[in-house]
């Protein structure tokens, strides 16, 4: 694993079983999280997205099973040299332990459900810390939960801790989420989703609050999310997803600005612009494949309009097009006949472009 | 939560009330008299009647009755059972023994049923949880006066661990065979109701966080799995309540207990209005007190429903 990378994922396939069948809902996906970066994974409902996080944090319900592949992880010690370890080989007690909460936190998506309705928030924060021990006493849990309340912007922290989530809103609710992610001081933030439940001022707040911690803190984040637009101004490196396998993933300008995958182009199409008034927003015709029978070839080519015969036949392998930017599609082999991106697209990249050199 | 409270208090002597006249009125449509004596001539009867005042109209007799018992605790007397003694003197004395045996077979059952419950719900679709399930299914399906035969026979006659009767020189002892019995209800229920909420509730997203943080699972399990999952078990204690009383007939006839489950009985056998009216209203009262508990206990519990501000 290379120095600067603190997560490593390899090849890793997961499936659930389902009564007689088997439900192969990650093929094969490969990617890695830089130290201190932000990682966005997006994709549609069911593209394995969230179970690849549940993967990370060993959080698989029991009718789920890995195949082949590794998650290497690079775990500080104090004192000592980091030392890498394959999360798929460690049992449920060390993933507990060890990992869980103290190394690798996540956020949910839905605030409103996520907090005990029985626990002060207060005890709610101060859980994780005294779990694994990374304080000395309740007066320092405490002290330090107050401190966090602050950091994640709840005003009156004195106050707040003895409150029960039924007396926050869900933006409050979903920083307090936030801290109790944030208890261990964890090496990497996984954020599921976490401004999807919430309303549209709340969300940018939220965004704004993650970008801000980060920068405090120096976490490393995968940001779940369905919404290109979302991650736009908070993703370093951006993984699309589809169907259980990675078919692009790049920095956040090259995916952006040089989409190469008919199914990237066809989520950037579909994020509605603000000058555009009179163009039609657009959506990808179909629903994602049943992964119990995955289709053979390239899994996106039953929805475009861009697929080649050899699509339906054979899966295409990972082409690289810079040193950080690679795409699935067989679009980009050599002999492949020349296509352009949708006319919109292209258009809507060039006005941002403009806009770009014009700032 | 003061405030919540005394007007709960209220509206159960309001309740109280309605029950008293209720029962008052029931009595009236019963066949029979006291002085069902064939030894005795009509007018012999109209003059024992005329003696108690029961010639008098309904709601004046009710206006006295409601004076006594307010006012005097009084419950008039005995007619049949023990003549002419006050019927709150009765029911009182015996009313020890079978609050005592409901309470010990509550508490039982409940904390069985809260351990069963408990394994079952988190350790689903095990041999544990198949066990306990089979319990659970048992000890509904059983009448508790089935048990209560079983029990005295197998463990009281043939084995001779336990006494066949109710011994009043061994009140611990002796009771425990009919707390078993009786307790074998609000066991099985609390498990079933117990299961399915846990199930539930290790299901919710809030408890998939504090799995998240890597809390070990037995406090996953107990501190907010279980909490969260009694604010519903906690609704069927009230039921359960009842469920004691009316097995609580049966049970004390068969262990020959010195009861008011018993005494009911022997009073509906032989007309004695007061002893009936009495003891239906202290189980009415038991189980307006039980549902006064139940609702402070959601408060303790959840603090959703706690009305004073502040929390």
């Amino acid at each position: 694993m290379k120095e600067n990378r603190i997560l490593e994922v390899n090849h890793l396939d997961l499936s659930f079983r389902l009564g007689n069948e088997v439900n192969h809902v990650i093929r094969d996906i490969s990617f890695h999280l830089n130290q201190g970066e932000t990682l966005a994974i997006v994709g549609e409902s069911g593209s394995g997205k969230s179970v690849t996080t549940k993967a990370i944090l060993g959080m698989i319900d029991d009718n789920g099973f890995l195949g082949k592949g590794e998650i290497l992880f690079r775990t500080s010690r104090t004192g000592k040299e980091d030392e890498i370890v394959d999360l798929t080989k460690k049992d449920k007690k060390y993933m507990q332990k060890y990992v869980r909460g103290s190394k690798i936190a996540i956020i949910f998506q839905d605030p409103m459900t996520s907090l005990d309705p029985t626990m002060t928030i207060g005890k709610q924060i101060m859980e994780s810390m005294l779990e694994h021990k990374k304080v000395a006493s309740k007066k320092e849990a405490m002290a330090k939960t107050i401190q966090l309340l602050d950091l994640v912007g709840i005003e009156q922290p004195e106050k707040r801790v003895r409150q029960y989530p039924h007396q926050l809103s869900g933006g409050m609710r979903q920083r307090v989420v936030i801290a109790i992610a944030l208890a261990c001081e964890p090496d990497v933030l996984i954020a599921d989703e976490p401004t999807t439940a919430l309303d549209v001022t709340i969300q940018s707040q939220i965004l704004e609050l993650i970008k801000d911690l980060q920068k405090k803190t120096g976490v490393s984040i995968i940001f779940i999310t369905h919404d290109l637009g979302v991650v736009a101004n908070v993703a370093d490196r951006v993984a699309v997803m589809y169907a259980g396998k990675i078919v692009e993933e790049g920095l956040a300008s090259e995916i952006y600005y040089d989409p190469r995958h008919p199914y990237t182009w066809g989520l950037l199409s579909s994020i509605p612009s603000l000058d555009g008034q009179d163009e039609e927003i657009y959506s990808i015709p179909g629903t994602p494949p049943n992964l119990i029978d995955p289709p053979k070839g390239d899994a996106f080519a039953y929805r475009s309009e861009y697929a080649l015969e050899i699509d339906f036949e054979e899966q295409p392998p990972m082409f690289q097009i810079s040193d950080t930017h690679f795409a699935a599609s067989w679009l980009l082999h050599p002999s492949a006949p020349k296509v352009d991106m949708p006319l919109v697209l292209a258009k809507r990249i060039a006005a941002f472009n403009e806009r770009r050199s014009q700032e | 939560m003061t405030k919540f409270i005394a007007k709960r208090i209220l509206l159960s002597l309001a309740t109280l009330f309605v029950i008293l006249f209720i029962l008052f009125l029931l009595l009236q449509f019963m066949p029979g008299s006291p002085f069902n004596d064939e030894k005795l001539t009509a007018a012999q009867q109209a003059v024992l009647m005329a003696k108690y005042g029961l010639d008098k109209p309904f709601f004046i007799r009710f206006w006295i009755y409601l004076q006594n018992v307010v006012l005097r605790g009084d419950f008039g007397i005995s007619y049949a059972i023990k003549k002419d003694m006050l019927v709150s003197g009765i029911v009182i004395a015996r009313l020890g023994t079978s609050v005592r045996i409901g309470l010990q077979a509550l508490l039982l059952g409940v904390s069985l049923g809260v351990l069963f419950g408990v394994i079952s719900g988190s350790k689903r679709n095990t041999w544990m949880d198949s066990m306990a399930t089979v319990a659970a299914v048992i000890g509904v399906s059983i009448p508790s006066y089935v048990l209560a035969l079983v029990l005295s026979f197998v463990l009281g006659y043939k084995f001779r661990i336990f006494s066949i009767t109710y011994q009043v020189d061994q009140p611990l002892w002796s009771s425990i065979l009919p707390t078993i019995a009786l307790s074998f209800f609000v066991m099985a229920q609390t498990t079933r109701f117990l299961r399915t909420e846990l199930i539930e509730v290790l299901a919710s997203d809030y408890v998939k966080l504090v799995d998240a943080k890597g809390v070990a699972r037995p406090k996953v399990i107990l501190r907010h799995g279980l909490r969260n999952a009694m604010i519903s078990v906690i609704t069927i204690l009230g039921p359960l309540t009842v469920n004691l009383m009316t097995g609580s007939l049966v049970v004390e006839r068969v262990y020959g207990i010195p009861g008011i489950g018993s005494l009911l009985v022997e009073g509906i056998q032989v007309n004695d209005y007061n002893v009936i009216i009495m003891i239906a209203f202290v189980y009415s009262a038991l189980y307006i007190f039980v549902n006064l508990i139940v609702d402070i206990l959601y408060g303790v519990i959840d603090p959703r429903i706690r009305v004073a501000k502040g929390g």
